[in-house]
């Protein structure tokens, strides 16, 4: 088995793992804390995948960024003891059955789909942040701004929405 | 030998989890934690279909870049909202949040 | 004026319209108007009747609707039938309406009264004038109306609210049986004409046992009406009606619609093979004249002789038709419409003086209300058959013909005469003769003294002048006259003479029947050789059968009431059951389908959630393998 492989696994593993705990804590912050391991995980994944400028984004944004807004929000509401009730509700077995039916859906999908092998001996390009903001600002340019434009509005949105009423 | 397969069972099981957390879980905010995972597998799908499907263009990760910064948006928002509720309703368990049924 | 006869009925229905509007507030509230009415229809009857002798004829025709190819017609025909009878109707319930002034002075709902007697009249009125079968089954269920409100006027009396609903549901089985026979001639003659069915069956649209089935089942309609056996048991409950009522409904006029029904539509029954039709006709009138007249030897309410009287001279005139005695029992009609009216008037006259229907209970009348006495027992007279009264006249005329054709059919006829004395020698003695065996004064309602008294001239006069009628009227259809009311009513191939010879030897045993029979009832009552309470205790089962009506009425309680009553609640049963069980049942179904199903608006969102993906999932398996 390359090394990769093996790699890819650990990966696998830990990010697996991870979101098992998130999914089935019992204890919130346990559950918080989880996310970042997780995280991590799809971060060293990007990385096999060749897409550091995206793996690199992810760690600022995602564990970084969400995961502390995430804590925040915990401590500001009640969660923040860690307790308080029970914390799966009563449609559990057929959320799983259902969870599980998508789960295998994919993967028979994925498996059995012919995937159009790359062309052979095409190496890849390199995926500089470079040439990523190159592409930004010429081909997805629309996106980009319209990305902004949702950045905006959510910011005042959220500023709005979470203000004390006084 | 390591394959497209691989990542996207992976994403798969991710997305399940995901899935599972957002169905099934009471507190909004676990809800949340759900939905980011649920994006983080779509995000893998789309970064390894980049590598494997269409290596030219960058276009998979351009996706993913964007799918991170709404990922943000909407965790922002949406605990905004978990917060304004908590003021409100004094509950962040989404069954109890029934005040509209009868 | 003969082409305007169709005013006449019109005159009492005016009356009725304005007293059902303004009644109380009208002259003599409403009385006088009614009266008018009437008067003014009599009047007119007269004069329609003079020029019909005279010659004149009439009928009017309108073409009412269009049935596919058959033309519906509606119209009037005045000819000798209708002509007489119109002037009997109208003279007679014009006395009788000007009676009632006085029989009804104290009763509240006075208006009331007339506004309905005014409605009958039109109703009988219109039925005497029609020239279809339309307008006379139209004419037939409005009389049926008019009795069911009159016999019920005292409505709050349950005796008299369940004998008018008795009236009416037992005519109403004569009335179907006549609605199917109409429509099978409608069917095959594709008119409702008389002339025209006539000329159809004449040329032999409806021949055989299907026409012999249509002449009785109309005869059917006759047999209701007319109280014939076995539909006779709604005419002595009737009597619960006022008795100005009794006399011009059930006796003189609505009863006779039925006899006037088959003179009517006599091509009908000749037309049937071998007269069956007529045959039957015949057996249920001599049955019925039989059969009535023995109930009312042990009846003790004053009424309800009179109205045996009333079914078994019906019986009579059935008889007499269904011999071929066609103006014999045509005349018959006429007579007993004047002496029959005549003794319920006088019935009434002295019901309203001792306040009891009960002959027990009276008793010594003759002294007290002469007028009263005299003028009934001239009307005894002429029913029971006594020369030189009407009766004597018109009903040995029908004897004459049913010797003619039905030697067995005599005997009942004469069975039933000697009876008819025997029961009115009866009356007349329990109520005029004697001493007054009445209850005492205190029970006496304050409009009558002590002792019962003559009733006032608006009742008295009335009685004179029907007693006139009941007295002379004979002699217009005698032989020694010339017949002319034989001449001027009478069918073509409708004759029945005696066998010669037998003529006059037929004539004296009729009047020695009718004396044997007040013989037997100064035998029985006055010197009381035989006394009653023997011949009771000699046969009580004949006592019993009689008194208990032949146990008809039981016989039909048990039938309609008890059969019939199980039936319906078997069916009750299963409607609420069965079927409504089916109903309840789709609806306790869909009630438990939306209760199982409320479930799944949960109001949650994590569930609609988990819906999405499941239907997500459904969606994209159903897709893909499928």
């Amino acid at each position: 088995m390359s090394g990769e492989a093996v790699v890819f696994y650990l990966l696998a593993a830990v990010t697996l793992g991870s979101g098992a705990v998130i999914v089935t804590s019992g204890n919130i912050v346990h559950a918080a804390a989880a996310l970042v391991p997780a995280l991590l995980g799809v971060t060293g994944l990007y990385i096999l995948l060749n897409a550091e400028f995206v793996a690199g984004i992810q760690v600022l944004i995602y564990a970084g960024a969400i995961t502390v807004l995430i804590l925040f929000a915990i401590m500001l509401t009640e969660g923040g003891t860690g307790l308080g009730g029970r914390q799966r509700n009563e449609q559990t077995a057929v959320g799983a059955a259902v969870a599980a039916a998508m789960a295998a859906l994919l993967i028979a999908v994925a498996v059995r789909t012919n995937w159009a092998p790359p062309a052979a001996g095409a190496t890849l390009p390199s995926y500089t942040p470079g040439a990523i903001g190159q592409s930004f600002l010429g081909r997805n340019i629309l996106v980009f701004e319209g990305t902004s434009i949702v950045l905006l509005v959510s910011l005042m949105g959220a500023i709005m929405i979470a203000r004390r009423e006084d | 030998m390591l394959g497209l397969t691989h990542y996207l069972v992976v994403a798969a099981l991710l997305f399940a989890l995901g899935l599972f957390a957002v169905v099934t879980r009471r507190n909004s905010v676990t809800i949340l934690m759900g939905i980011e995972l649920m994006l983080n597998a779509a995000n893998i799908n789309l970064v390894a279909f980049n590598k494997y499907a269409a290596p030219g263009a960058m276009q998979g990760q351009i996706f993913a870049l964007i799918v991170i910064t709404l990922a943000a948006c909407e965790a922002a928002v949406g605990l905004a909202l978990v917060l304004a509720a908590y003021r409100t309703l004094e509950t962040v368990y989404v069954d109890e949040i029934n005040i509209m049924k009868w | 004026m003969t082409h305007l006869a169709w005013v006449i009925p019109l005159l009492p229905l005016a009356a009725f319209t304005a007293i059902v509007f303004a009644g109380p507030r009208l002259p003599g509230r409403g009385a006088y108007v009614s009266i008018a009415g009437i008067v003014l229809a009599g009047v007119g009857g007269l004069i329609v009747l003079g020029e019909v002798i005279g010659g004149a004829r009439a009928d009017v025709t309108y073409t009412w609707a269009v049935l596919g190819a058959r033309p519906i017609t509606v119209g009037f025909v005045v000819d000798p039938l209708s002509a007489i009878m119109l002037a009997m109707v109208g003279v007679v319930a014009s006395l009788i309406t000007i009676y009632s002034v006085g029989y009804m002075a104290a009763d509240p709902h006075y208006p009331r009264f007339f506004a309905y007697m005014s409605l009958f009249q039109f109703s009988m009125l219109f039925l005497v004038l029609a020239d279809n079968f339309l307008f006379i089954y139209a004419g037939w269920e409005l009389v049926g109306l008019c009795s069911y409100l009159l016999i019920g006027f005292w409505f709050e009396r349950p005796a008299a609210a369940r004998a008018a609903l008795k009236a009416f549901v037992t005519t109403r089985v004569g009335d179907f049986s006549m609605m199917i026979g109409i429509l099978i001639i409608f069917l095959h003659t594709g008119s409702l004409r008389f002339d025209e069915v006539f000329r159809s069956i004449q040329g032999g649209a409806l021949t055989g046992p299907l026409l012999t089935a249509a002449a009785v089942l109309v005869f059917g309609g006759a047999v209701g009406k007319s109280a014939q056996v076995p539909l006779h048991t709604w005419l002595p409950d009737a009597m619960e009606g006022p008795t100005p009522v009794s006399a011009l409904i059930h006796a003189a006029t609505m009863v006779a619609a039925g006899v006037y029904l088959v003179a009517r539509t006599y091509p009908l029954f000749l037309a049937s093979p071998d007269h069956t039709a007529l045959t039957v006709v015949a057996y249920i009138g001599g049955i019925t004249a039989v059969v009535a007249a023995t109930m009312g030897v042990v009846e003790d309410d004053i009424k309800r002789v009179l109205a045996y009287s009333t079914i078994s001279q019906l019986g009579y005139m059935m008889l007499g038709l269904g011999v071929l005695g066609y103006t014999a029992g045509m005349f018959h009609l006429i007579t007993h419409a004047f002496f029959k009216a005549l003794l319920f008037l006088g019935a009434g006259s002295v019901i309203h003086a001792v306040a009891t229907n009960n002959l027990k209970q009276m008793g010594g009348l003759a002294r007290a209300m002469p007028w009263t006495t005299w003028t009934f027992i001239a009307g005894t007279l002429a029913l029971t058959g006594i020369p030189p009264f009407a009766g004597f006249f018109s009903k040995d005329a029908i004897l004459a013909a049913v010797f003619a054709h039905h030697p067995v059919l005599w005997a009942f006829g004469a069975a039933g005469a000697f009876l008819t004395s025997l029961y009115m020698g009866r009356l007349v003695w329990y109520a005029f003769a004697g001493s007054y065996r009445g209850g005492d004064p205190a029970a006496a309602t304050a409009s009558h003294a002590h002792a019962p008294h003559e009733s006032p001239a608006v009742m008295v006069v009335p009685l004179a002048i029907l007693a006139v009628f009941a007295v002379f009227l004979g002699w217009v259809g005698s032989e020694t006259l010339g017949n002319p009311f034989g001449r001027f009513i009478n069918f073509p191939g409708a004759t029945a003479e005696p066998p010669a010879g037998t003529g006059a030897g037929l004539l004296v045993l009729s009047i020695a029947i009718a004396v044997a029979g007040w013989a037997a009832a100064g035998a029985i009552y006055v010197w009381r050789l035989v006394p009653s309470e023997s011949l009771r205790r000699a046969a009580p089962w004949a006592y019993t059968l009689l008194v208990r009506r032949y146990y008809v009425d039981d016989l039909y309680a048990w039938v309609f009431l008890g059969v019939g009553g199980l039936v319906m609640r078997a069916a009750g049963l299963f409607d609420r059951y069965v079927i409504d069980g089916l109903v309840n049942l789709t609806g306790w179904l869909a009630r438990q389908f939306g209760l199982g199903l409320r479930y799944v608006q949960t109001g949650r969102e994590e569930t609609y959630l988990l819906l999405v993906f499941l239907g997500v999932l459904v969606i994209v398996v159903v897709r893909l393998w499928w």
